[in-house]
């Protein structure tokens, strides 16, 4: 028996590598994803002042700090039992949708994109963001300037784009003067005709070449998770959840009851957790007969969702859903579903600069300690992000639950690397084109291991295949 | 000749790669004279050759070394190693790799409780045995890059302002020294000082400071005179451009700027340090009483818990 072992997983956040057993005869037996990282944020949170923890578990990841520093403020309004006043809600809501764009543009471009800019058979060495500002200059200095846009929107905004302070229990510490808005209207039109230029790049130039790939590459049948409005609609900031079987059909549940509906797997080979629909079954990741299975992220969302809240999106939406159906189950899809994402946080974040609101002077209520629980919930880029606090009478933290968006994809993760390797490694056959594909399954999810980690180290095995509509295997990537 | 980089991430949370980023384009212009050849979170070089089929890690040769994050496990251990050994100026990048950053308050737990709550006593969680095939043995704490090898530079910040490594890198090209002057938040702080407290108790930040936005900043009293902790005091400068506001041109710490307090991630002004005593002293000669101060030991080392600052505390016999 044989071991590939791919170390590191790159372009990718945080630690994982890939191990894959190869039979006698050279074909996949088995394959790992090990997370290795493990950092215990639920162990020493516990102790501290419950209004200190939006500026500490931002540290769980510098790529998605707002979502955790927004989860947790959410987290801490539900503690002291405050709503915030409308323009507070609207200030998080607004720094949301701007991290949401510049991970969007970090990921899509700078992370994934060299393998389908340069290609996935492209030597190691230019397969990378310098090759592609190297070979289009152009591209390289739009895509740099557009996601650096972002960090400087949320400087003006906030005063810190990484790790943030400004999300505080009972709503948002400043309000964003005329002045402020002046300034970041035109960028933030700015960054939408960017968004626009990317979804029209990716249609035109990118996903056609890679269609059969697509429909090959890391396929997997998995439920969904994601956050709608009460009439159906993604919403990034606030919602309640939708759960979403395989076959299409969902059930609803308001976050604070996720206790009744998800729990977490260990796995003695990777630090990191996996949850799973525990009203499904047991957990199994058999790739003939998975159980309790969803996944979370870009094509989760627009897999849940009835419609998009802006007209550009929406008219994306019925594009998308006109050519792929619902749910739709292709892993590399996540990029595609990415892109719509972008073109929505764009649009409405010039939404939210226009409205006269958020240039409102009330955007905070004071709290006040004690003891009690709650639960803060938004949609990080890689998915659903719960923070549930418990505190004492001082407003001592007492306990801390967190279940991160990329850790939701972790078993789906897995699959989809098994898928890709079993289809792609035959025979003892394997270069690097073929394990970068196996990587190209995990690139696809986005996964943020520092996130996932923010328990403790663990590496994580990938590989994955992409079939088409009929499950038929197009291709398969694994690393 | 292009100098050669390579970059590496141990304990981290990414935040400092993507300050790399934010250089934006000066990085463009950089990029020249620059030549990248490691970086796992942009780049596709393994450790272990393209196909795995190398027993031992490689890193490639390279002029300058930076590296992110803490040391938490000996995988990462091993990389710092490998990253001593091959680059000739190493960096150390962010509060993680400069003092263990916010990871290290984990110091204050022995492993075997971390890995209780984590896989034993969380609401949602199966429990079962802690994972460990095939994985990289977790270190009994969280260490600073600095306990582990030899560091030349050192950019400190969670995470770091863009503008301070495109400093670093740029005098390593000339050939010239790096240094972050040794001043304090408050020398750089533009809100106003009275040399005293407001009065009354500390407070934690459960409301609003009081500011007016519409005035220059020295017309907003100090955060910490008003009665929140501040660890301006204690904490080195280095997080603020200078701008213009309101027609003046100032430099505003990030998080003042965002009208909350600072809470040091920037580390101590200088090495050897205690901000720990130090605060207490600054809290005292404007009159508050640092009894209040709730949290102390966890608040005022927050970024600093490596170097064994942070440990966990004897257990007493009941």
């Amino acid at each position: 028996m044989k071991t590939i072992t791919i170390a590191p997983v790159t372009r990718i956040e945080g630690h994982a590598k890939v191990t894959i057993n190869l039979d006698d005869s050279g074909n996949v037996a088995d394959t790992f994803v090990n997370v290795v990282e493990l950092r215990g944020f639920e162990k020493f949170c516990i102790g501290r002042p419950v209004e200190e923890l939006p500026r500490i578990v931002t540290s769980i990841c510098g790529v998605c700090p707002w979502h955790h520093h927004l989860a947790s403020a959410k987290a801490n309004d539900a503690v002291f039992g405050v709503t915030p006043p409308p323009t507070g809600i609207k200030l998080r809501d607004l720094c949301q949708s701007i991290a949401f764009c510049s991970d969007k543009i970090l990921h899509f471009f700078f992370l994934a994109g060299p393998d389908f800019v340069m290609g996935p058979d492209a030597d190691y060495s230019v397969r990378n963001v310098f090759g592609i500002v190297q070979s289009n200059p152009d591209l390289g200095k739009k895509v740099v300037h557009a996601r650096q846009l972002g960090t400087q929107m949320l400087g003006i905004a906030s005063g810190k784009s990484i790790h943030p302070v400004t999300a505080v229990p009972g709503g948002f510490s400043k309000p964003l003067t005329e002045a402020e808005r002046d300034k970041l209207l035109p960028m933030a039109n700015e960054v939408l005709e960017f968004a626009k230029f990317a979804i029209r790049f990716a249609k035109e130039d990118i996903f056609p070449k890679y269609l059969d790939t697509i429909n090959i590459l890391g396929v997997i049948e998995t439920g969904f998770l994601g956050t709608v409005t009460d009439d159906g609609t993604l919403n990034v900031y606030d919602g309640k959840a939708r759960l979403m079987k395989p076959d299409g059909s969902y059930e609803e549940f308001p976050y604070d009851q996720y206790t009744e509906y998800i729990g977490e797997h260990i796995e003695p080979w990777s630090y990191v957790k996996f949850p799973y629909a525990k009203k499904w079954g047991e957990f199994s990741m058999d790739l003939d007969n998975p159980s309790g299975i969803y996944r979370t992220n870009t094509l989760a969302r627009i897999n849940v969702c009835d419609r998009m809240a802006t007209p550009l999106a929406q008219a994306e939406l019925e594009e998308f859903r006109e050519k792929f159906g619902r749910p739709a189950q292709q892993t590399l899809l996540y990029h595609y579903a990415r892109l719509i994402e972008l073109v929505y946080n764009a649009e409405h974040v010039v939404e939210l600069l226009n409205d006269p609101e958020i240039t409102g002077k009330e955007t905070r209520v004071p709290v006040t300690p004690r003891a009690a629980r709650g639960v803060g919930c938004v949609e990080a880029p890689r998915g659903t992000l719960i923070h549930d606090y418990e505190t004492d009478e001082n407003g001592l933290i007492t306990d801390v639950n967190i279940i991160v968006g990329t850790t939701h994809n972790m078993a789906p993760i897995n699959m989809s690397v098994k898928q890709a390797a079993k289809t792609l490694i035959k025979d003892g056959n394997y270069d690097q084109g073929i394990l970068n594909r196996v990587e190209m399954a995990i690139r696809a999810y986005d996964p943020c291991l520092s996130c996932a980690t923010h328990k403790l180290d663990g590496t994580i095995p990938v590989k994955v295949e992409i079939r088409d509509a009929c499950g038929k295997v197009i291709d398969t990537i694994a690393n | 000749m292009a100098v050669k980089v390579a970059e590496e991430w141990l304990n981290i949370c990414g935040g400092c790669e993507v300050t790399i980023l934010d250089i934006g384009e000066p990085l463009l212009d950089l990029l020249g004279e620059l030549d990248f050849v490691h970086m796992p979170v942009l780049m596709d070089h393994k450790y272990f050759g393209q196909t795995g089929e190398k027993d031992q890690m490689e890193i490639p040769e390279a002029d300058v070394g930076i590296v992110s994050g803490g040391v938490r496990n000996e995988k990462e251990k091993q990389v710092a190693e490998e990253m001593r050994k091959k680059c000739k100026t190493l960096i150390a990048l962010g509060s993680c790799a400069c003092f263990g950053g916010i990871p290290a308050m984990a110091n204050m737990f022995p492993l075997e409780a971390l890995y209780q709550k984590v896989y034993r006593e969380s609401k949602t969680t199966d429990a079962a045995d802690t994972p460990q095939e095939n994985l990289p043995p977790l270190l009994d704490r969280v260490y600073a890059l600095d306990e582990v090898v030899d560091v030349d530079i050192r950019i400190p910040g969670c995470p770091t302002n863009p503008a301070l490594i495109v400093k670093a890198l740029t005098a390593l090209l000339k050939g010239e020294p790096f240094e972050i002057p040794e001043r304090s938040v408050c020398d750089e702080c533009p809100l106003k000082r009275e040399k005293k407290a407001a009065g009354g108790e500390i407070k934690r930040t459960l409301e609003s400071m009081e500011f007016d936005q519409s005035r220059p900043w020295d017309n907003t009293r100090c955060f910490m005179e008003q009665g929140y902790l501040c660890l301006g005091p204690v904490t080195l400068a280095g997080c603020g451009n200078k701008e213009n506001s309101n027609g003046e041109e100032v430099t505003v710490p990030r998080c003042i700027k965002g009208y909350m307090p600072c809470r040091g991630c920037f580390g101590p002004i200088r090495k050897g340090a205690s901000p720990l005593v130090d605060m207490m002293t600054a809290i005292s000669s404007i009159g508050l009483d640092v009894k209040q101060v709730p949290d102390r030991r966890a608040l005022l080392n927050r970024y600093i818990g490596g170097q064994n600052r942070l440990r966990p505390l004897p257990v007493r016999p009941k």
